[in-house]
This record gives C-alpha cells, sequence and structure tokens, in this order.
C-alpha cells in the first residue's frame, strides 16, 4: 500500500543542516495498523508528514497505492490527498469559525458532491464518533476528546484509505485517550483502513498491529 | 462551497472588528467620495435642466489675444462687437444664444436687501435651453430692440420680492434702481450651471453697462447650437474659418476664441491650452489620481488581508492537507475578499446617498438635486470589486505557498 525508499529528509538554514529523516526504507501494508515511537525530535512527525504529502523528502521515493507520488503537480497531490488521505493532528486544527458539522464536511467540499449529499456524510461520520448531538456547536463549546472526536470525523467523512494520525491522544487524559485509540481500532478492524500513528504512548503503541522506532532519524526498530 | 466561504468571511470579520472596521471604512468612505463627486460632476456636465441640447452646442466663453514674442497675453469674455460683427455671421449654426455672465445686485423688499444675480440675454437664449416656464413667457426680439424693460425671474426671486403670490406676470420688480415688468417666471436653475443660472434675465439692449463697444473682448459668453450633432464639424470648421479672419491689434499676433463642448471647455481649462484640447493629458491625470485615491485603501486592504492570514494559517493548513489546491485557496480568498468590499461597497452607497441627501437638503447650492443614477451605481459597484481584486490577489497568492507543515504549526 505505500512504499518509502531511502528516504532522507534535511532541513538546511544558512549554517547549519540537520538530518531529520535518515535513509528509512519501510513498507506498509493495506489494511495495517502501524504506530511510530522515539523521543522528542527524533523525526516522527517529519515522517509522518512525508508519508502525508504534507511534506517532500531531500532524497528517496514515496508510492502510495502503486503511484509515484513524486511526479505529482499540486493539482494532482491536492486531489490525492483529498481522497486517499485523511489527517488527525495532536492540536486538532479544527477551524473556530465553523460548526463542527462545517468542519466535518471540510474535505467534501474538494470533491464534486451536493450540499445534502455533504451533510448527511458529515452526520454519519460525526454519529460514528458520537457526536451526532453536537453537529450545531463550536469547536471552542467542545472538551479536548469532543474535539479529537470532531478531528476523527472529519478524517473519515471522505472514506479514505489512509489515516495518519500525529499524536491523536496527547493532548488528552487517559480514559478520553482510550476512547480515541478504541475509535482508531474500530475503524482499522471493521472498515479495513489503514492507519499510521505517531505517539509517544507505550500503551497506545502496543494496541496497534507493529511498531516502528525511530532514534535521531534513524529506524531502529 | 459558495455557502461555506461566505459563512468564514463574515466570521472572519466578526472576528477582529477593529481590523474590520478599518476595511469597511476605507473602503466605503472612497466610495462615498468617488460617487459623490461623480454625482456631482454628471449633474455640472451631462444635459440638465435647462440645458438640454449639449450633445449639439457649443460654447464661446473667452477670447484671448497674445503676443508670442513678448509673452502677453489678455484674456476675457467675448464684446457684443464680436458677437454681432463675427459670430453673427455664421450660417452653419440653427441659432445663436448670447448672454452675459451673471452680475450681482441689489433689490429691496419691506426695507430688506436680496441679493440678485442679473444675466442680459438675446431672445434665442430662450429657445436654445428648455427653461420651464411656470408663467408668461420668454421676452422676444420685438422687445430686445424696443429695450422694453422687461425680466425673466426666477421662482426664488418670485418668492423672495413678491412672497406667495403666484402670478406676479406684468407686475414690477425693482433691479438696481430700474423698474422691469415682469415677463415670466422660470424654474430656477442651479448654481453649477453658469450658462443658464441667473435670479433675473434681462435683455442685452437694456444694460446700462455700454454693451457697444469696439474690441472684442467685452461681457458676453456665446452658445452656437447646431441642428443636429453630425452639423457639429461643419459649424467648427466655418467658426474657425471665421476667427482666423479677425483683425488683430497691433500689440498681439494671435487671437484665440476656441468654441467648446463642455468636456472640452474644462479639459482645455486645466489640461490643456489655447492650441490643444489636452484631453490626452487630462485621461492620464484623471487616471492616475483616481489611480493613486484607490490605491490607498487597497494598500490597506492588503496590509491588513496579510495579517489575517498569519492568523488563519493554521486554517489554510488544514484546508491543504484535506484536498484544497492552491488555486482553490486563491479562489476562496478572492470570493471573501469580493464579499468584503461588496459590503464596504454597500456601506459606500448608504454612505452616498446620506452624504447627497444632505448636500441636497442643506441648501448650499439651490435648485440643485443631485442623485446617484445607475451608471454611478454600476461605477460604484466596479469600483468595489475592482478593491476586492486588487487586495486580494497578492495576499491570496501568498496564501496559496504556504508551506503545510508550516502552516500548521503556527498556533
Amino acid at each position: 500500500m505505500i512504499r518509502l525508499q531511502n528516504i532522507e529528509k534535511v532541513y538546511r538554514t544558512d549554517t547549519v543542516e540537520t538530518l531529520a529523516i535518515d535513509n528509512i526504507t519501510l513498507d506498509i501494508a493495506k489494511g495495517e495498523f502501524l504506530s511510530i515511537m522515539g523521543p522528542s525530535g527524533c523525526g516522527k512527525s517529519t515522517l509522518l508528514n512525508i508519508i502525508g504529502l504534507l511534506d517532500e523528502p531531500s532524497k528517496g521515493s514515496i508510492r502510495i497505492d502503486d503511484q509515484d507520488t513524486s511526479r505529482f503537480s499540486d493539482q494532482q497531490m491536492a486531489k490525492f490527498r483529498n481522497q486517499k488521505l485523511g489527517f488527525i493532528f495532536q492540536s486538532y486544527h479544527l477551524i473556530n469559525d465553523l460548526q463542527v458539522l462545517d468542519n466535518v464536511e471540510l474535505p467534501l467540499l474538494y470533491r464534486t458532491s451536493s450540499a445534502k449529499e455533504r451533510r448527511q456524510l458529515a452526520t454519519e461520520a460525526l454519529e460514528k464518533v458520537g457526536l451526532s448531538n453536537r453537529l450545531k456547536h463550536f469547536p471552542n463549546q467542545l472538551s479536548g476528546g469532543q474535539r479529537q472526536r470532531v478531528a476523527i470525523a472529519r478524517a473519515i467523512v471522505g472514506r479514505p484509505q489512509i489515516i495518519l494520525a500525529d499524536e491523536p491522544t496527547g493532548n488528552l487524559d487517559s480514559a478520553m485517550g482510550n476512547e480515541i485509540m478504541d475509535i482508531l481500532i474500530n475503524l482499522n478492524k471493521n472498515d479495513g483502513t489503514t492507519i499510521i500513528m505517531v505517539t509517544h504512548d507505550e500503551n497506545m503503541a502496543h494496541k496497534t498491529h507493529r511498531l516502528v522506532r525511530l532514534f535521531d532519524g534513524s529506524q531502529v526498530q | 462551497m459558495l455557502k461555506n466561504y461566505f459563512k468564514i468571511a463574515i466570521a472572519v470579520l466578526r472576528r477582529r472588528k477593529f481590523f474590520t472596521f478599518i476595511s469597511l471604512f476605507g473602503i466605503s468612505f472612497t466610495l462615498t467620495i468617488v460617487m459623490t463627486s461623480t454625482a456631482l460632476l454628471e449633474n455640472v456636465m451631462s444635459p440638465a435642466y435647462p440645458d438640454y441640447n449639449r450633445e449639439r452646442s457649443l460654447y464661446v466663453q473667452r477670447v484671448t489675444l497674445k503676443n508670442t514674442k513678448e509673452g502677453w497675453i489678455n484674456s476675457n469674455s467675448a464684446s457684443y462687437n464680436f458677437v454681432k460683427k463675427y459670430v453673427s455671421t455664421l450660417k452653419k449654426p440653427e441659432k445663436i444664444a448670447f448672454y452675459t455672465s451673471g452680475t450681482n445686485t441689489n433689490a429691496y423688499v419691506n426695507n430688506k436687501k436680496i441679493l440678485l444675480e442679473v444675466k442680459y440675454t438675446n431672445d434665442l437664449y430662450w429657445e436654445v435651453a428648455s427653461f420651464d416656464f411656470l408663467s408668461g413667457k420668454a421676452y422676444t426680439k420685438r422687445q430686445i430692440d424696443n429695450a422694453e424693460r422687461v425680466a425673466i425671474i426666477s421662482d426664488r426671486t418670485r418668492k423672495a420680492y413678491f412672497g406667495d403670490q403666484q402670478d406676479v406676470v406684468g407686475k414690477n420688480i425693482e433691479v438696481d434702481n430700474v423698474n422691469y415688468r415682469v415677463n415670466g417666471v422660470v424654474r430656477g436653475v442651479p448654481r453649477t450651471n453658469r450658462h443658464f443660472q441667473a435670479e433675473v434675465y434681462l435683455p442685452y439692449t437694456v444694460s446700462k453697462t455700454g454693451y457697444d463697444d469696439q474690441g472684442v473682448m467685452g461681457n458676453f459668453s456665446v452658445i452656437l447650437l447646431a441642428k443636429s450633432a453630425a452639423d457639429m464639424p461643419s459649424i467648427r470648421a466655418e467658426y474657425q474659418k471665421m476667427v482666423d479672419k479677425i483683425p488683430v491689434d497691433k500689440e498681439y499676433d494671435k487671437l484665440y476664441a476656441h468654441a467648446d463642448t463642455p468636456w472640452e471647455d474644462l479639459s482645455r481649462r486645466f489640461f490643456g491650452s489655447d492650441d490643444s484640447v489636452g484631453f490626452g493629458k487630462m485621461l492620464v491625470m484623471v487616471s492616475a489620481f483616481l489611480l493613486l485615491f484607490l490605491l490607498l485603501p487597497t494598500i490597506n486592504l492588503v496590509n491588513i488581508n496579510i495579517t489575517r492570514i498569519m492568523e488563519r494559517s493554521s486554517e489554510i493548513g488544514v484546508r491543504k492537507a484535506f484536498g484544497a489546491s492552491s488555486r482553490t485557496l486563491v479562489y476562496q480568498f478572492l470570493v471573501e475578499n469580493i464579499i468584503l468590499t461588496l459590503l464596504g461597497g454597500l456601506i459606500g452607497i448608504v454612505f452616498s446617498y446620506v452624504v447627497i441627501y444632505i448636500f441636497n437638503q442643506s441648501g448650499y447650492t439651490p435648485d440643485l438635486n443631485l442623485s446617484l443614477n445607475f451608471s454611478v451605481l454600476a461605477l460604484g459597484l466596479f469600483v468595489c470589486l475592482l478593491f476586492g481584486l486588487l487586495s486580494g490577489v497578492y495576499p491570496a497568492w501568498r496564501m496559496s505557498r504556504l508551506n503545510v507543515v508550516s502552516a500548521l504549526k503556527v498556533r
């Protein structure tokens, strides 16, 4: 499903060159739930961003669903992200000016679908994460756990094959974290969604199929 | 999609009320000025009561004598002699009206002084323009030839001099210690129309100042009315031929007396010379001024918009992550900006209405009724859209170039 080959990422300033990812090769199978762990600054999020096509590697290639993503134009990249990928961020990144339902509809705006269809799909996604009673609320009227569930609904509303979650439970207490984790496990199990999750939490990581450990930009496990 | 953009645009406007106020104020203030000045200019320059024939009229308002070697210039209105001896020989114009510029004089009613502006005219003056006669009629050629002391007065003069009496034709009005019989009452003309505005109109033959001098300079202006606009070139040619034949005093070597349309006159006064109307220069100067004037609120908007982009960095990151291309984001931002500017435009239109209402009510220029017509409104909307596009393009482009990862890092 996803094939990373000899990925390297270097951040350059005028004086310093920092190697964030050092020659990582990784295959992720369809339907797999993979977690990436490692100390702060080891390149976990950078790797996740590269897989999610949010950042470009300095070297190496990424193939997703048998397509070489390095040749994509801005338009193709946008379309690919919209149809194949879903993102969950540690700090939710909901748009505070929009109601929950509008936030969840967001990925569908960049597809050809009617307002009615969008509304229906967004409502279904919110039902899936148990928030069907909060459609008209604004994000700042919700708790952290609820916000993350809205973010999950937004990530799954377009039925992507891959979900990339960057510390989805990082800002939550353990009870809330477990709830979010259960939702992700169900998504993986029931819908066959491939999930790649960056986490600091060993317990969460052990609930996934496979664990990849990074240290100073290199894969150590 | 548009509904979503609209929601966001309104939410963003409400979020930073002070920025919003500055943006909206900038747009609406500029628009108000553009719209009211256009309304004023339109009123002054376009055919309006009683001067409905401007499209086929040429106005001679100035005679200039030049000594090009020494650099002497002598310029004034035309003399009666100039009109009689030269202009009246023209065959092409359908009608030739002539009149003096307004002279301020006094009248007294019940020991109260009324300041009146008087114009001396010929009989065709009343045919070149279409005055509304509320009562009575214009004086005739015979009355003028007989130097009859008759007057046409404006409705405002009737009110000021005769009070609430309506039927004043045949009554006497004393102007500058001379009694005139009222021959007719016309609806007043706004002060902005200097060719036709006066409170009292008298036959030129009753003028106290000797009108019958021999030079080319005096106190008269002329209107040459063509049968149709198509006749204008031939009238101009005949007129210029006539002017070229006028002998010039020894002291001077050139004589100019332009027969211009109102726009040509305006352009020549401010941007042209005796040898050129200066339309090109006027166009360049007015466009440059308008551009600069519009540029100020636009730069202000660009600035505010760029600041707002940083505030919305996370949103931009999220939208990109979930499939918005750079092009879509530029489109979204332009739509938002156009919504903002149209809102500013709407407020500007309301402001313009208020300003024009106050202007009309103030009595500062009596008989002048400005109005916002469709062309001014269309111009206003066009200006708004221009604002929206000008101020939106650069920030939108900057926004679309934001890197997703760094956009998401900004909190």
